[in-house]
């Protein structure tokens, strides 16, 4: 029989508070998104009536098309991820795998690109999205998205392209493949953890845009979820429906902490790789 | 040119343009408004005012009307209130994230299941955490207040989103709530490279544990925990949405952003908007060189 010391107890406690912390504030919008009059001012984590009204007044609120938001966040997120590994991939296989001058210089501007603040440019790409004729059309953000998952994109890929061994590319250009085949059926089969990775932190960054997208785009069809949910509103100042507040949160959060939960090791990872580099 | 390098150039194309298009040119656009009175309503009706906004009468600095001192204006509160909520909230997130980077980093039965409830306030939109903690912290009927006031820890409920005292500090709670998670994961990863060898002489020496976090783990995770601090730094100096949404963008809360934004889109002054970007951006840039000088890390290629 062994004893539990003292340290153990200590630890289990530290992760037990670690995961209550962690875990309560989604639990309670889950409880809230449930709960409907009366019933959502009392502060409680199990609701004591179970009630769908919140979810369904999401989808029959005319002026609130939330389903719509939905569809237009989707189409977003993913057309942002499509173009950014793209053009990704393309541009890591020419950082990662050809050496000329230059090269080093690039991959830095491409760095201080993901740095810089999104407000510096809002005046700026408030004036070309207008040009394009893409204000107030959801897709349109796919445009400014670019500056932030872009820089990251090229910047994870680039470093895992270089860790491929070099004579897979040599056999094939024995063979008389050209660099875009090389890229396609070489590079892309050994890439996808990479792919995988820097997709989904580019689809997770366009999901959750806010500033953008409360920006360029007024019209209420064409919104995205977050701006979405952030006008939620009653009849009056005083009057927050909280209910469908948390109900809107939770379908939005869902998906991505499913996302999150099952990809895990491939985000740390892609988070490790695009940060910790020093 | 040779072969090689006309094929580099080709492949970088796409994606230099793509980058040249979203970024260069707006950020150079954004500038050249900046010396420009333009309005967001007819900015084709612009005229060039050279550094008006910037110390003319009604400029962000040097403004003669701001009578109670250029901090008590509404710029200098909004540069005051992000340096404040960034220094707070990353050094809270580096001593937290630290220390559940630790934590994970023990062999203990349900590890995998702690490491996983870390995730969930990451994997949550921002805007979804703010309106989550906004209806916890609701003044009336918020859960947090209830648990405060029946442990007797509060006479009587707060308004922690809308009091000016509280709601600046209730921002950087929530912040470090929704961010520590990445700082921890990022540690994490770096603890998870160390030798373990050391760790195993160190045992046997019997050298006291806290002596080797100090001489050993630290100093080995610095290079990684500078690059994560410079990361959430960049990160915070920026921030919007959460104090958009959290605190309704009232005055007291107000960011560097979000004073951008409101004079930009809101009151459609682009010109002045703009200069106060165009220094939100040399802020940041000054912030990290500092903190890169501070770090002493070398950003290099390989």
């Amino acid at each position: 029989m062994s004893k539990i010391s003292p340290g153990r107890i200590a630890l289990y406690a530290a992760a037990a508070l670690v995961v209550v912390v962690s875990v309560f504030p989604f639990l309670y919008a889950v409880s809230t998104s449930f709960k409907s009059g009366s019933a959502l001012f009392e502060p409680r984590l199990w609701p004591s009536a179970v009630t769908l009204a919140n979810y369904a007044s999401l989808f029959t609120l005319a002026e609130q098309p939330f389903g719509r938001h939905i569809v237009n966040s989707v189409v977003v997120s993913v057309s942002v991820v499509v173009l950014s590994l793209f053009l990704g991939v393309t541009a890591a296989y020419a950082l990662g795998r050809i050496s000329f001058k230059g090269r080093g210089l690039l991959l830095t501007t491409v760095l201080a690109v993901s740095m810089f603040p999104q407000v510096a440019v809002l005046a700026g790409m408030f004036e070309l999205i207008r040009a394009l004729g893409l204000y107030n059309q959801s897709l349109g953000l796919v445009l400014p998205y670019m500056i932030f998952t872009l820089p990251f994109t090229v910047w994870v890929l680039t470093t895992f392209m270089k860790q491929l061994p070099k004579e897979l590319e040599e056999a094939a250009i024995m063979d008389g493949c050209g660099p875009a085949r090389i890229i396609k059926d070489v590079f892309l089969p050994l890439l996808w953890p990479a792919l995988v990775s820097t997709g989904l932190l580019a689809f997770i960054a366009a999901w959750n845009e806010f500033l953008f997208a409360l920006t360029f785009v007024l019209d209420n069809s064409e919104r995205t979820v977050p701006v979405s949910i952030s006008l939620i509103s009653g009849a009056s100042k005083y009057d927050i429906p909280w209910g469908n507040i948390m109900a809107a949160s939770v379908l939005v959060t869902l998906p991505l902490l499913a996302l999150v939960l099952i990809f895990q090791k491939k985000i740390v990872s892609g988070l490790t790789a695009g940060a910790v580099k020093g | 040119m040779n072969n090689k390098t006309r094929t580099a150039w080709i492949f970088l194309a796409p994606m230099l343009l793509v980058l040249a298009l979203v970024a260069v040119w707006p950020l150079g656009r954004t500038i050249w408004f900046s010396f420009t009175d333009a309005n967001i309503n007819d900015i084709d009706a612009s005229r060039f005012v050279g550094l008006e906004n910037y110390f003319g009468e009604y400029g962000l600095f040097a403004n003669p009307n701001h009578t109670d001192g250029f901090w008590n204006s509404d710029w200098g509160l909004s540069i005051l209130n992000t340096l404040k909520f960034s220094l707070v909230s990353v050094t809270l997130e580096t001593a937290l994230g630290l220390a559940v980077a630790l934590l994970l980093n023990q062999e203990f039965r349900g590890r995998a299941w702690v490491r996983a409830a870390v995730l969930v306030p990451w994997a949550i939109p921002t805007i979804v955490s703010a309106k989550m903690w906004g209806w916890m912290l609701h003044d009336q009927f918020g859960v947090v207040n209830q648990w405060l006031v029946d442990a007797g820890l509060l006479a009587s409920k707060l308004a922690w989103t809308a009091d000016p005292a509280y709601a600046l500090w209730t921002v950087v709670a929530v912040d470090v709530w929704k961010t520590t998670p990445f700082m921890a994961l990022l540690i994490l990863a770096a603890l998870q490279t160390l030798p373990k060898d050391c760790y195993e002489a160190a045992r046997v020496d019997g050298v006291h544990p806290l002596r080797v976090f100090w001489k050993v783990t630290l100093p080995l995770i610095r290079p990684a925990l500078m690059v994560a601090v410079i990361f959430r730094l960049l990160d915070a100096l920026r921030v919007f949405d959460l104090i958009y949404v959290l605190t309704s963008n009232n005055n007291s809360t107000i960011s560097m952003s979000g004073f951008v934004r409101r004079e930009m889109v809101d009151n459609g002054y682009m010109g002045y908007g703009s200069a106060a970007s165009t220094a939100l951006f040399l802020i940041i840039g000054l912030c990290t060189v500092a903190a890169i000088r501070l770090g002493r890390m070398k950003l290099s290629e390989d």
